[in-house]
């Protein structure tokens, strides 16, 4: 069937078809194949960038490229300041951030109780002592500020506060979890960790779709360390973040080479996702690819009914070709080629619009979903695929019909009897 | 070079059997120019679609040039029809998307021939049938009488061993039905084998015998 004769004659009424056919009728079938290659690729790319986003998100303003934490038998990193000179020591790290992390509680209305048996207006958080400077290099959290101000490095007794732990921020209940009421930038609230207890001004209030932003409280790292009375300057995390093309997992392996892996959890981001987001990522390729089939199955039949259409109007000219001498198989190809055309001019034109426009705008404006940023990811061996998909569908789609025209009586379809 | 033996064409229409060639016999040489002629009905057009491999007879056999035809696969004979046979249609059947020049080539593309070799064959093959100012007109932008001698052009330009046409001047003017005319005069001096149908008895005259059909069975065999 696909001998070169036919391939070349087939090739030959192709063009002449698609040449000498309406412009209008050429547009339209590949402003459908077109639409079709968004809908295979978009639909997965924003489930998945839906999740992207978050992890995204995690990645720039907490774990940074590469996070050290506390052994899970630790309660912090031993040798930190020797790690942290290791780390500064490496040409690939462009910023660092060390944390100290204790759990605390913070109380809103201990001024105002007067009767023991009032509910105290109490919130358990994650408590972070940081360089502000270094953590603001390193995840940018400054521009999360929603009320108030960002930490300065003599700041003394004041916190950020994650905006969940605010009641007016936080405008779900779920069980166990517990915000304060009526406190804003300038209110005093009771910090209390290690039954050691403070009392700091509210400096800022934080929000971000990061949780450990948004749930979390801030100080100056100086203080949280005196409160915990750790004096050996050992830490609890280092966010590293990395220069520009440098590999998150290389520099792991160097750290684990120097030996920080014995006292130190060390991680690339990728390797301090939690199971269940690896899952949910799976889990919503899964769902964009069902969901792309289906557009694969539509795409297949409007080729199956445009070729069907043509084939059929054309029924007395392929009669013709048949009756003139021309092999079927050459006249099958021409319908090939026509629907492999129309794919491959859908595909050409959403490949540009989706990396030349849609990709880069949807990463310049995430949409903004309730707890992500939402993004387009759209990796070229996925499209690439994508597009191979379409390609052998349409061509089946288109060939199919032809075949079922081609074959009739060729006196039959001259003379246009059934 | 054509022999047809006890041809047989019918029809079924559900219940109805209809009976179109009663058992044709017909011998015709290389060089013959054939017209076959009858009333509308009468069978010409049916004769000539089995002879021309465009149908397939009920029972009979058809030799062409000492090959039985009918025992040939499909593939077979369209390539049989490509090498061997040239069609004019009555109603030009040209290829609206190619121009004169790609309708006249295309058979010779499918022959294997080099596209400057086809190109130029058909070139030749328009000029013959005055056409050659008209190469890149589409039919839409020829006259019927223009568009029937594209495809006098494209049935002759690989050069077949038997030339089938029917009712070629059933659509056409008397001006461009002469000038078609002439064509297939000069081709058949030229040593093409010609056979044509027509219910138009000033041109039968052109053919050197003449076959009358009715009813399905010949009546009359007779050399002009």
């Amino acid at each position: 069937m696909f001998s070169s004769l036919n391939i070349r004659i087939g090739f030959f009424l192709a063009k002449r078809q698609i040449r000498r056919s309406s412009l209008w009728t050429t547009i339209l079938i590949i402003f459908v194949m077109f639409f079709t290659f968004l809908n295979l690729v978009v639909v997965s790319g924003i489930l998945v960038g839906l999740l992207q986003g978050a992890i995204n998100a995690v990645r720039t303003h907490y774990t940074s490229d590469v996070i050290i934490s506390s052994l899970n038998n630790k309660t912090y990193i031993e040798n930190s300041p020797e790690i942290i000179n290791i780390i500064k020591s490496l040409p690939q790290v462009e910023s660092m951030s060390a944390r100290y992390l204790e759990g605390g509680t913070l109380e809103a209305n201990y001024k105002t109780r007067t009767n023991e048996k009032e509910k105290p207006n109490v919130a358990a958080a994650s408590i972070y002592g940081i360089d502000p400077v270094a953590e603001n290099n390193v995840t940018e959290i400054s521009k999360f500020i929603v009320e108030g101000e960002y930490l300065s490095p003599g700041d003394y007794d004041q916190i950020l506060l994650g905006a969940y732990l605010d009641k007016k921020y936080m405008d779900f209940d779920y069980p166990g979890f517990t915000a304060l009421e009526n406190v804003k930038p300038g209110i005093k609230v009771r910090l209390t960790v290690n039954g050691v207890e403070r009392e700091v001004t509210i400096k800022g209030i934080i929000k971000a779709k990061v949780d450990q932003l948004s749930m979390g409280v801030f100080m100056i790292d100086s203080q949280l360390r005196s409160i915990i009375g750790r004096n050996d300057y050992n830490v609890d995390e280092i966010s590293i973040k990395l220069k520009p093309g440098a590999d998150p997992a290389m520099v792991r392996d160097i750290l684990k080479k120097n030996g920080v892996d014995k006292v130190a959890k060390v991680q690339t981001y990728i390797d301090a996702q939690p199971k269940f987001i690896k899952d949910m990522v799976a889990t919503f390729s899964l769902l964009g690819n069902m969901l792309s089939s289906i557009g694969l199955v539509v795409a297949s039949i409007t080729i199956f009914i445009v070729i069907f259409i043509n084939a059929i109007t054309r029924r007395k000219f392929i009669g013709i070709l048949k009756g003139i001498g021309i092999d079927e198989s050459a006249i099958e190809i021409s319908y090939i080629l026509q629907s492999f055309f129309y794919a491959f001019c859908g595909s050409v034109v959403g490949v540009i619009v989706l990396y030349g426009f849609l990709e880069p705008w949807m990463t310049a404006h995430p949409i903004d979903f309730s707890f992500s940023d939402g993004i387009l990811v759209a990796p070229i061996s996925g499209t690439m695929l994508r597009i191979g998909l379409l390609m052998v569908t349409t061509i089946i789609a288109g060939f199919i019909p032809a075949r079922l025209v081609v074959r009739k009586n060729t006196l039959d379809s001259i003379l246009g009897r059934n | 070079m054509i022999e047809v033996k006890n041809l047989k064409k019918s029809f079924k229409d559900g219940e109805n059997t209809t009976e179109v060639l009663k058992g044709i016999d017909f011998m015709a040489e290389s060089g013959d120019f054939i017209a076959i002629m009858g009333r509308s009905g009468a069978g010409k057009s049916t004769l000539l679609y089995q002879m021309s491999l465009l149908d397939e007879p009920t029972s009979g056999d058809i030799n062409i040039d000492e090959v039985n035809v009918l025992a040939l696969s499909t593939g077979e004979r369209t390539s049989f029809r490509l090498s061997k046979l040239g069609y004019v249609f009555q109603d030009y059947a040209l290829l609206p998307e190619m121009s004169a020049l790609e309708n006249v080539a295309l058979p010779l593309l499918m022959q294997n021939i080099s596209e400057k070799k086809a190109y130029a064959k058909a070139i030749e093959h328009l000029t013959l049938v005055g056409l050659g100012q008209r190469l890149n007109n589409l039919p839409g932008q020829l006259s019927g009488g223009e568009q029937q001698r594209v495809s006098i052009a494209r049935a002759i330009a690989h050069e077949p061993k038997i030339l089938f046409a029917d009712e070629p001047t059933a659509n056409l003017d008397n001006e461009s039905s002469r000038i078609i005319m002439d064509i297939f005069k000069k081709l058949h001096s030229e040593g093409q084998t010609i056979i044509m149908v027509t219910h138009e008895v000033e041109y039968s005259k052109y053919a050197e015998r003449i076959i009358h059909l009715d009813n399905g069975k010949i009546i009359s065999d007779e050399k002009v």
